[in-house]
């Protein structure tokens, strides 16, 4: 039996007065998404199957390094804020929450800086 | 983790079957969510027929048709009868609507009406909507000024009086809500998009001097960005109004204060 009030229980701990950076952020990110995917998928694939060395001057080429990074970047923003909002959606155990938030941080910031090592080494090391 | 399966308590089984009305030529099948919570037992689906000879057209005709002459102790809320009072809110033929304004006509086959989904059940159609009472009450349902009080009334220009419409005709029946898997899976704290639509109808209201408050309360991960545009709140609202736009205006104010 519980003798809290109705207007409690959706009080709770009150506002958090955040999630709008993280709402905005998904979709500047998505809109960004849309050339960075084209100019990264372009290269890549009519490269695809080529000898190191050919690979190794493309991405030594500045722009195509550059977008390359932005492209990991960016995806990888996209991908933790997305899955952030299915776990948050979906995963109702706060301890699960939490292990499964850390987890998915983790997973797609060490997703985005081998993306990033990646090219860096190709472009610079050879 | 979300629930995709109902309770095993919450399991409907087969029902009565009613006897068909004697001499009637055009009879129509309605099939009824019953539950009572003294029996004990799984909620049924109740079979009644109707002679639509001698009946109104719309779905609460025939829901009171039934009450009246075949089975008294069918329980569901019901008001106005003109789609003003949103009592009779509830799902028919798989759609969250107003019996009063759904007509049969709408429905092939059998009709087929539930209480709203996801919601406690108190007895047959009547869903418990205490919560949901309380989160509309959390967003501060009425005028909040600063300046003195004029002496006369908060006076308001036709073109700042326009911005309410298609907000202020909200009848809270709760067909938005209880259609929204958001407010399924979060409505314990997602505040759905019933008070979301109430919230920025206080929030655009030119008189009101709380607009920043009301942005505050607002700006949480749960209650009010739970919403992911899925739209079924516009799909279903009966009203015609469209709360999922209302909540796209709260997201875009939210960004504007912070530029």
């Amino acid at each position: 039996m519980s003798y809290q009030t109705d207007r409690q229980r959706v009080e709770g701990l009150g506002s958090a007065k955040d999630g709008t950076h993280e709402w905005w952020g998904q979709r500047i990110s998505a809109i960004a998404l849309i050339p960075l995917v084209i100019l990264f998928v372009l290269p890549f694939a009519h490269y695809l199957g080529a000898d190191y060395d050919v690979i190794r001057r493309v991405y030594a080429h500045p722009f195509n390094a550059i977008v390359a990074i932005l492209f990991f970047i960016t995806i990888t923003f996209h991908l933790r804020h997305g899955l952030q909002e299915v776990i948050v959606d979906y995963v109702h155990n706060k301890r699960t929450m939490t292990l499964a938030l850390l987890l998915n941080t983790m997973f797609t910031t060490v997703l985005g800086v081998t993306g990033i090592f990646a090219v860096a080494k190709i472009a610079f090391a050879g | 983790m979300v629930e995709l399966a109902l309770p095993k308590n919450s399991r409907m089984k087969a029902g009565k079957i009613w006897p068909k009305p004697d001499g009637a030529t055009n009879v129509r099948a309605f099939k009824v969510y019953r539950y009572n919570p003294d029996l004990g037992e799984n909620p049924r689906i109740d079979t009644y027929y109707i002679d639509l000879d001698d009946c109104g057209p719309m779905v609460l005709d025939a829901l009171i048709k039934i009450k009246t002459d075949i089975d008294p102790t069918l329980t569901f809320r019901r008001s106005c009868r003109e789609g003003i009072c949103g009592s009779c809110a509830m799902n028919i033929d798989g759609i969250n609507t107003l019996a009063c304004l759904f007509g049969m006509d709408e429905v092939k086959g059998d009709v087929k009406i539930y209480p709203l989904p996801h919601m406690e059940v108190v007895k047959d159609l009547i869903p418990d909507l205490t919560h949901f009472y309380a989160q509309h009450a959390s967003i501060m349902p009425w005028l909040e000024t600063k300046t003195n009080r004029p002496a006369k009334e908060w006076r308001q220009s036709i073109t700042d009086r326009k911005k309410l419409d298609g907000l202020y005709e909200c009848v809270m029946c709760a067909c938005c809500s209880t259609s929204c898997p958001s407010y399924w899976w979060n409505g314990d704290r997602y505040l759905g998009p019933a008070a979301l639509l109430h919230a920025y109808r206080w929030i655009i209201d030119s008189r009101d001097e709380a607009t920043g408050e009301r942005l505050d309360n607002l700006e949480d991960p749960f209650k009010l960005y739970r919403c992911h545009t899925i739209m079924n709140c516009t799909r279903s609202c009966p009203k015609g109004l469209n709360p999922a736009k209302a909540i796209a205006e709260l997201k875009k104010m939210m960004v504007e204060r912070k530029m």
